[in-house]
């Protein structure tokens, strides 16, 4: 039984798929028609979903549109849950939601920090968790989990020794 | 010649703006938060919140541990209230997995909770009166505090990062006696309440310094994903406990306290009735707590299908939430992804300082209870 307020943003946003996983209903929005199918889960009666819980990346390299951006929504109101996924392609960049729901002021900052994705009509586009001058983006899956670290500066030719060590061991 | 008195103008009565820096190493801060003031005159005209100092990159590591492994990096997130991280986390993949939690397993699971939003509560009141001037209640806080940590001590055997929970149960039942033993805290804890609230609710210096302070309204503290203890003093009667129940919650009674007005006293009041709220809920999880295993049938490889999910929980600080993506192939998860009450609650600072005195900067950051370890991961 797929709720109404699907069925009506099904009429609203031409292109929107759903998916069911576990009693958690997902749809998906093309990337162009973002801000008004939030508009719409916000604003239609049978949805009113003024929460915006969360809202978050994952990557799927080697997908031409490797991010899935998700809105988490919940309302206040009648006590219902939807996810909102938009799928972007690395460079591609979407539109803020921050004037549909104030919260995701932040949020999209963490988007942009830890995965890279531009979002047009931010107020405040800026680094949240990572220093202002990082370089890269550390969500991403082709990011490094360790760095170097302080072996690199004190012992280059142990730290090749340990590196190359590392890579026969992946490839075996 | 005579002498006259010269006049420098703007050098008196200059009206630019002033910009000061308060932390990262600040008393008040609760932990390493960095906000950047620009005042005009001792009014606070707006504010910038700058963070990640503490950022550890729980999120990337959790996608290369196996799932076991994860619990104990949760309890590092919100430091103070390490248990509610471990049981959203737990729920959350017990979902993917579409598993049964024992019913005696889900009604310890509610008891540490409750103890731990307790605890948590204690600490809150404690710093946040301390922040405003008042220092015995932080002394007399932290006693009771300790009665729960040792409570803690004798489940599992740490007092802060407990690694209390597993995934579809606990790591061992509770000790011989120890059902007592939180029964009797219950006692001792009741009057406990009463006396913080004889030093605060009706002080005449506590109500200058907390009534129409940071007001928001419930609209707006809803759209800015204000959570928790913070959402409920603007009047929202949102609880994650009430409105999607997880744990033994389904089965116990208890009220959910909501403020009116919206400012920092209100908020106060509805933290200082969850505790009573708490209580009430740890009698009824102990006196029926019932017979069981205590562990449901777990795999032996936790390997969930392919697929996503999201869970919350009310932890003391609001809706702690876990969006998790397994990829059906891998022990680890493909994607870890928290939501931080503290987090979203931070989001407001700016919005609730803006027109107020330096000082009431204090105040509001203890306010909205926050833990750097959480806001930053």
């Amino acid at each position: 039984m797929v709720p109404a307020f699907i069925t009506s943003l099904q009429q609203a946003v031409p292109g929107t798929t759903l998916s069911l996983y576990l009693g958690d209903w997902t749809v998906i929005v093309p990337a162009s028609h973002v801000v008004e199918a939030a508009l719409h889960l916000r604003d239609a009666p049978e949805g009113a979903f003024d929460y915006c819980s969360d809202l978050t990346a994952t990557d799927w390299p080697p997908r031409a549109e490797r991010f899935d951006v998700i809105y988490c929504l919940y309302s206040t109101r009648h006590r219902h849950r939807v996810r909102m996924k938009v799928k972007v392609a690395a460079n591609q960049p979407l539109a803020s939601v921050t004037g549909v729901w104030t919260a995701a002021n932040w949020l999209e900052r963490e988007v942009y920090d830890m995965f890279g994705v531009e979002f047009t009509g931010h107020p405040d586009r800026r680094r949240i968790l990572m220093p202002d001058d990082w370089q890269g983006y550390p969500q991403r899956k082709d990011y490094p989990l360790e760095g170097p670290g302080e072996l690199l500066m004190e012992n280059p030719i142990d730290w090749l020794k340990l590196r190359q060590a590392r890579e026969e061991a992946d490839i075996e | 010649m005579p002498v006259e008195p010269q006049t420098i103008h703007g050098a008196m009565f200059d009206t630019s703006e002033l910009v000061i820096n308060m932390g990262p190493q600040h008393p008040s801060t609760h932990g390493v938060l960095r906000v950047i003031l620009r005042l005009d005159g001792e009014k606070v005209v707006d504010a910038d919140v700058v963070m990640g100092y503490l950022h550890r990159g729980i999120e990337k590591l959790s996608e290369n541990r196996n799932w076991t492994q994860i619990i104990l990096l949760t309890d590092r997130m919100d430091y103070v209230a390490a248990a509610t991280s471990n049981l959203g986390y737990c729920e959350t993949v017990e979902k993917l997995l579409q598993l049964e939690v024992p019913r005696r397993a889900r009604y310890i699971r509610t008891i540490l909770c409750e103890l731990q939003r307790i605890a948590s509560h204690c600490l809150w009141v404690g710093t946040h009166a301390m922040d405003i001037g008042a220092m015995t209640v932080f002394l007399y806080a932290f006693r009771e505090r300790e009665l729960i940590l040792d409570l803690f001590e004798e489940f599992c055997g740490a007092r802060l990062t407990y690694n209390s929970m597993r995934i579809g149960g606990l790591p061992q039942d509770i000790p011989p006696g120890w059902d007592k033993k939180v029964l009797e805290f219950c006692k001792i804890m009741d009057g406990k309440i009463d006396e913080y609230e004889t030093l605060l609710t009706h002080n005449r210096i506590w109500l200058e310094r907390t009534k129409g302070i940071g007001v928001i309204g419930g609209p707006e503290a809803t759209a800015l994903g204000m959570c928790g203890p913070t959402l409920r003093g603007s009047g929202v009667a949102r609880d994650v406990r009430k409105d999607e129940p997880y744990a033994a919650y389904d089965e116990m009674e208890f009220d959910v306290p909501i403020g009116t007005a919206g400012d920092t006293y209100d908020r106060y009041l509805v933290r200082m009735e969850e505790f009573r709220q708490s209580l009430r809920i740890i009698r009824q999880a102990t006196e029926g707590l019932p017979e069981g295993p205590i562990v449901g049938k777990v795999p032996r490889l936790i390997k969930p299908a392919a697929g996503e999910t999201y869970h919350a929980i009310e932890s003391p600080k609001g809706e702690l939430g876990y969006f998790i993506v397994s990829d059906g192939k891998s022990t680890n998860p493909y994607r870890f992804r928290v939501r931080p009450p503290s987090f979203c609650n931070l989001q407001a600072l700016p919005r609730l300082v803006r027109g107020h005195l330096i000082a009431d900067v204090v105040a509001l950051i203890g306010s909205i209870d926050i833990v750097l370890g959480e806001v930053d991961r």
